[in-house]
């Protein structure tokens, strides 16, 4: 799954792409419907987001496990 | 003569002091006047009593004056000096009116070697981290805009980590808070510290590490002074932010650290992006994403400087419209579409390999291609000329 960061920069190259004028009609068409699920999708994440703080625990094994904090 | 006769006399109305009241406002004008100070000095005779207090006698070359330290005091003033240490003493002055004595309540102990000590040390590990190139300004990394995941180096007893959850949450509630917990002071910190910040650069995703704790005494914010502490943030592969106590407080890790916050709230402030600002910038991309297309669109269509004109009045009454942001942006992407210019009736012509035709000389006499219409595709031929 993408994070908002990557949705970001994504519709940064989109937009850019289609701003400049050698883009074809058909490629255009599918960079205007990514951009819009893209939008779509950070926007969906953003107003679910619930932070999330976690510890990080150093087994005997040296492996390193997280685990949800109180708050 | 006059003056000796009348002080070799007391007449019953003059006002005579009482021991007690005398040793009351003297006791009152010293606590009231001084606030707790530092002294230095050089301890003689001390002795702890059974009670647990411990009674010592501080002296320069010209003067002594006698220290108290109270068992209660002891925990935090740390141990009774030993006989002929030179040493700094935070004390609360005061009187002990049974005795009449001035003295001095212990409240902190430095033996002025230690100090000195510590400040020989600084300067030595300073100059090493500068030798090694780690405090250079050009080693500084900038802070990503969007940081989806920040580590967090603290104790997680310690006041720090609250304040940055609680920034945290108010700015950027998308973010993941990996907290690394490590002693931050006393025996066991530095340690803990260093092997907390290799832990960092073993976890996927970090985008941004702060390391820190709030304010405390000078000693207690030693350890983010030494030599392993500092070497190990320098090793996080990520960019940091130091914050270490109050805003004055300024330690070595600030100066290794990619970016010095004053405080810990501070440097959450700069780690987590603030979501109006994300918020405004999707906005700005789908404004621009429909206008994209929508200049697309003109160049593959007939006539659509004057259907642009229209969709730009659509626009601008939509706009109007909808207050709503995201229903405002939901009409303009559909209103842009091309898709709903050839619900006006408007058709595309396209090659059979795909090719949109735009010019009267990509029609060949005779030729087939395809009209893309609202509902679907019709064949054509183009007819002889």
């Amino acid at each position: 799954m993408s994070t908002i960061a990557e949705d970001l920069a994504r519709l940064e190259e989109i937009v850019r792409r289609l701003e400049a004028d050698d883009v074809e009609l058909d490629a255009a068409l599918a960079l205007f419907e990514e951009g819009v699920a893209r939008l779509r999708a950070a926007r969906e994440r953003l107003a679910a987001a619930d932070l999330k703080v976690q510890t990080v625990l150093e087994g005997a094994d040296g492996e390193l496990r997280t685990r949800d904090l109180d708050r | 003569m006059a003056l000796s006769f009348q002080m070799d006399l007391i007449s019953p109305a003059d006002d005579v002091w009482s021991v007690t009241r005398l040793t009351t406002v003297v006791k009152r004008l010293v606590e009231g006047e001084l606030p707790a100070l530092w002294v230095r000095g050089e301890v003689t005779g001390c002795k702890t009593y059974p009670s647990g207090h411990c009674y010592f006698t501080l002296r320069d070359s010209m003067s002594q004056v006698r220290c108290c330290l109270w068992r209660r005091d002891m925990p935090r003033a740390g141990k009774p000096p030993a006989d002929g240490t030179e040493v700094y003493l935070l004390v609360r002055p005061g009187v002990y009116e049974a005795k009449g004595e001035f003295q001095l309540n212990v409240l902190r102990i430095l033996p002025t070697a230690a100090v000195g000590a510590g400040q020989r040390e600084l300067e030595r590990v300073k100059a090493v981290l500068h030798q090694d190139g780690l405090l250079d300004p050009g080693r500084k990394r900038a802070l990503p805009s969007l940081a989806g995941t920040v580590a967090v180096v603290t104790s997680t007893a310690g006041a720090a980590l609250h304040d940055i959850i609680t920034v945290a949450h108010r700015r950027w509630p998308a973010a993941r808070v990996l907290v690394v917990d490590a002693r931050v002071q006393g025996e066991g910190a530095v340690e803990a510290l260093a092997r907390a910040l290799g832990i960092v650069n073993r976890l996927d995703g970090v985008d941004v590490c702060i390391v820190g704790r709030g304010g405390g005494a000078r000693e207690d914010l030693s350890a983010f002074n030494t030599e392993p502490v500092c070497r190990a943030l320098a090793a996080v592969r990520v960019p940091t932010i130091s914050a270490v106590g109050h805003e004055t407080d300024i330690s070595l890790t600030d100066l290794v650290a990619d970016v010095r916050a004053p405080t810990p709230s501070a440097a959450a402030e700069l780690a987590f992006p603030d979501h109006r600002d994300v918020r405004r910038a999707l906005d700005d991309l789908g404004a621009r994403l429909a206008g994209g297309l929508g200049s697309r669109a003109r160049l593959g269509l007939e006539r659509v400087d004057r259907a642009g004109d229209r969709i730009t009045a659509a626009m601008a009454t939509v706009l109007e419209r909808h207050h709503h942001r995201v229903g405002r942006l939901g009409a303009q992407l559909d209103a842009l579409s091309p898709l709903r210019v050839l619900e006006r009736g408007y058709a595309l012509p396209t090659a059979p390999d795909g090719r949109v035709l735009k010019r009267r000389a990509d029609f060949q006499p005779g030729a087939a291609f395809t009209l893309r219409v609202a509902d679907g595709q019709v064949p054509a031929r183009a007819e002889p000329r």
